[in-house]
This record gives structure tokens, C-alpha cells and sequence, in this order.
């Protein structure tokens, strides 16, 4: 079987997996929300001010709601032992791996694309002008934080207080992603939005390293 | 061992020397004066920082291709040291900074890059704790320690693109710089001498997650060994 059919069936099977219940999708989501009206209250903002502080927060909430939400990833494969068996199966270990990181983009996308109009809305942002070079800067970012995530995911799975270890290893090195996004976004916010290429090649540039470096060191990942 | 104590006596003697050198053989500051005496220990521990992190890259990826436990040992101990080396740097650029900019603390590149820096090898040494497997925690840990070496240049670069504050190098900026020459030879011997440091400490922590090695497999070796009466006496009687 090669890997991109490997991939799918796998990717069909975390999608199906999640949208039984729904259950990880609608606890993001509604975390998401609450670091958003929790903002509001800790810094009572203006209409400027929320321009302003608007992309740190949106992105603030996203890593936060991402290195919650990546956690049951690897995790929920251990209670039954089911990471043995996709093991044993005769895929390449890319497959399992790209197949988790695919489904993690795919909720996480689901997440912001609830969050990022909601955002809009409550702190008097527009947002329609700039939608299209916006869902660039929240694509690439979203690569960036599922790629890692997914790999820390899977190296967390195995230590103790793994909830509290994969925000630990996961938010310090997506420091740049985390500027990068933020001044991108924030350079779509204001009057006269023109995107900033630099933090967008930045972030591209994020996406191909760590993308790289998990498909070189997925097989370390996966084994046993 | 007699080597060890050897270098040893060497490597304090040159770190007594660097230390006199630096408070009293160096040329005073035109404008700071005493403060910047601070500098030949605050670059040297930078530098000796950068030679552990890129040891614990080297080891990691070596133990990944070979897996032979020295690699671990060698990948833990160097983080360990690096760590001790960061923090002696973010101790002393404060005390410098504080009289010199009026500030203890600035979001500059360097500076945000050493922090997250010293968070990242906080994190692996952390990660490796909460590891049980011995085989797992080697080969985990070396994944995170190569994804965090990779990160260093992207958050050196997203900072520096933020914003800026730290003073040029000066060292190797030709004659143009304004470093006095005695200047330069203090600074190369504080250099050498800590780096003599942190080399003997790192071989010595090495040797200590040896034996620590060593103990783990022996231990696991007797746990393993059938040790009821009936078997050891049923060996003899062989």
C-alpha cells in the first residue's frame, strides 16, 4: 500500500473517530472562546486598543487551544493498545504520523474558523476586505502549530503528567510561529491592510523545517 | 585520575588568573568603568553555552544513528551544563544592563533567544524526567532535543526581525571597533579558562550518568535473576 492511500484510510478513520462524538472539537471550541471573553475582562480594551492587541490574543488562544486539543492525539491510541497494531501494519510509519497531523489541521481549522468570526464581531474588528490573505497567514500558522504539535504529541504520550508536559515542550518552540503570525495578522488589521511577506515567508519557512525534520524522524517516533 | 587532578589544577589556576585579569589587569572602561568588567565572564559563558547545546545536537543525532547509550549520557550531561552556562549569562547580562541601559530586562533578539533557549533545554531535561523507559526517554528525548536545536535559528531571526536593543558585537569588528588590545587578551583568556570549566565539568557529570547507566542495567539484571533458595541451591549441587 503506498503512503498517501495509507494516509487517507488513516485520516478517514481520526475523522470518523472524532465526529462520533464531537466531543474534543466542541471542548477546543468553547475553551477558545472563554480565553477570548476572559481577555476582555482582564483588559477592558477600547476599539483601538482591541485592533491593537487583537492578533496576540487571537493567536494567544489558538496555541493555547492547540496544545490542549493535540494531547489526546497519541493518547487515546494507548488505552487499547491500538498504536501497536497500526505498528504491525505494513505502512510506513509517515503514514500514521502524516495522518494525525492532517486530522489534528483539519480540527484545529474548524476551531478558528468559529473563533476568528466570533473574534471579529465582539472586538469591532472587519475582517471581509482581508479574508482571503488572512486565511493564508492562518493556514501556514496552522500547519506550524499542528506539525509540532502532532510530533509532541506523540513523544508526550509515552512520560507521566503528559497534559501538563506537551504545552511545556510545545509553547517555547513555537516562540517564532507565534511572532510571526501575530505581526502577519496584525499587518492585515489595519487601515490600509497590506500582508507583511517577511513574517509570511517566516512562517513558511517554520512549516518546511519542522515538516522535514518529522518526516526524517518519524520511524524514532513510532517504534516501538 | 592523575591526569583528571592534573587538569584540573590547570584549569582552576587559569580560571584564578581570568578572574584577576579581568578586575585588574584589563584597561577601565571609558564609560562604564567597573560594570563592564562584568563582560569577560558574561561572553565567555555565552560561548561556552553555545559549545554544550551544539554537543547535546551532536550527541542526539548520534545516538539516533548508532544507539549506543554513551551518546544519551554524553546528550543529558552537555544539556545539563549548557543550562548552568544560560543561566550564568541571563544572571550577569541583568547586572550589567541595570546601571548601563537604566533597565534590568529588554524583549531584544539576543536576549528573547536565550531565554527561549534556556526554556528549551529546561523542557528537554524536564521531558527526560518524566520518562521511565530508559530506551524511550534516549531516543524521545534526542527527537525534541534535535526539534529544538532547529528552532534556535528561526527564533534568533523572528526576533531580530521584532526588534533589537543589544549592543554589536565589538570583538571581531576590525580595528574600527574601539577594543583595547589588552582588552582582547583578558577576554580570549576568559574565554579559554571557562571553557576548560565547563569541559571538565561536563566530562565529569558524563562519567557520573555512566555509572548511573551501568548501576540501572545491573539492577535490572538482578531483578530479572531467579533468586529463591531452591534455585541458587539447585546451581550448586550442578
Amino acid at each position: 500500500m503506498t503512503t498517501t492511500r495509507a494516509a487517507a484510510i488513516l485520516l478517514a478513520k481520526e475523522l470518523r473517530l472524532e465526529f462520533r462524538t464531537r466531543e474534543l472539537l466542541s471542548a477546543t471550541i468553547v475553551f477558545s472562546l472563554v480565553i477570548v471573553v476572559l481577555f476582555s475582562f482582564a483588559f477592558d480594551p477600547t476599539a483601538a486598543e482591541s485592533r491593537r492587541y487583537g492578533p496576540g490574543l487571537l493567536w494567544i488562544a489558538f496555541l493555547f487551544a492547540g496544545s490542549l486539543m493535540l494531547n489526546p492525539s497519541f493518547a487515546r491510541e494507548q488505552s487499547n493498545d491500538t498504536l501497536d497494531a497500526l505498528r504491525m501494519a505494513p505502512i510506513s510509519p509517515f503514514a500514521i504520523l502524516s495522518a494525525k497531523m492532517l486530522a489534528n489541521f483539519i480540527f484545529m481549522s474548524l476551531v478558528e474558523l468559529v473563533l476568528v468570526p466570533v473574534f471579529g464581531v465582539l472586538y469591532n474588528v472587519s475582517l471581509s476586505g482581508v479574508a482571503g490573505r488572512l486565511i493564508l497567514v492562518l493556514v501556514l500558522g496552522t500547519i506550524g502549530l499542528t506539525v509540532t504539535g502532532t510530533v509532541f504529541s506523540a513523544i508526550s504520550s509515552h512520560a507521566r503528567m503528559r497534559e501538563l508536559l506537551l504545552p511545556l515542550l510545545l509553547l517555547p518552540i513555537l516562540t517564532p510561529l507565534l511572532i510571526a503570525a501575530v505581526e502577519a495578522t496584525a499587518s492585515l488589521l489595519v487601515d490600509q491592510p497590506e500582508l507583511d511577506r517577511t513574517w509570511v515567508a517566516l512562517l513558511a519557512g517554520f512549516d518546511i523545517v519542522f515538516l522535514t525534520a518529522s518526516w526524517l524522524l518519524c520511524d524514532y517516533l513510532i517504534e516501538e | 585520575m592523575k591526569g583528571r587532578i592534573a587538569t584540573t589544577i590547570v584549569v582552576g589556576a587559569l580560571i584564578f588568573f581570568a578572574g584577576y585579569a579581568a578586575l585588574f589587569l584589563a584597561p577601565d572602561e571609558k564609560t562604564m568603568h567597573v560594570i563592564q568588567r562584568i563582560f569577560y565572564f558574561h561572553v565567555p559563558s555565552w560561548i561556552a553555552m553555545f559549545i554544550a547545546f551544539s554537543i547535546v545536537f551532536i550527541a542526539n543525532i548520534a545516538y539516533l544513528a548508532t544507539r549506543k547509550s554513551n551518546w544519551d549520557c554524553l546528550g543529558v550531561s552537555a544539556a545539563e551544563v549548557g543550562v548552568v552556562c544560560c543561566t550564568i549569562g541571563l544572571a550577569t547580562g541583568p547586572l550589567w544592563a541595570r546601571p548601563v541601559w537604566g533597565i534590568w530586562w529588554t524583549w531584544d533578539a539576543r536576549l528573547t533567544t536565550t531565554f527561549i533557549l534556556w526554556l528549551l533545554y529546561i523542557s528537554y531535561l524536564l521531558l527526560r524526567g518524566l520518562l521511565d523507559d530508559p530506551e524511550k526517554k534516549a531516543t524521545l528525548s534526542a527527537v525534541f532535543g534535535i526539534f529544538a536545536f532547529l528552532d534556535v535559528p528561526l527564533v534568533y531571526v523572528s526576533n531580530r526581525l521584532w526588534r533589537t536593543q543589544h549592543p554589536q558585537p565589538v570583538i571581531l569588528g576590525g580595528n574600527g571597533s574601539g577594543l583595547d588590545p589588552t582588552m582582547g587578551k583578558v577576554l580570549l583568556l576568559c574565554v579559554i579558562a571557562v571553557i576548560g570549566v565547563m569541559i571538565i565539568v561536563l566530562f565529569d557529570r558524563y562519567r557520573l550518568e555512566r555509572l548511573r547507566h551501568e548501576f540501572e542495567e545491573l539492577r535490572l539484571e538482578v531483578e530479572t535473576r531467579d533468586l529463591t533458595p531452591a534455585s541458587i541451591l539447585g546451581k550448586e549441587s550442578t
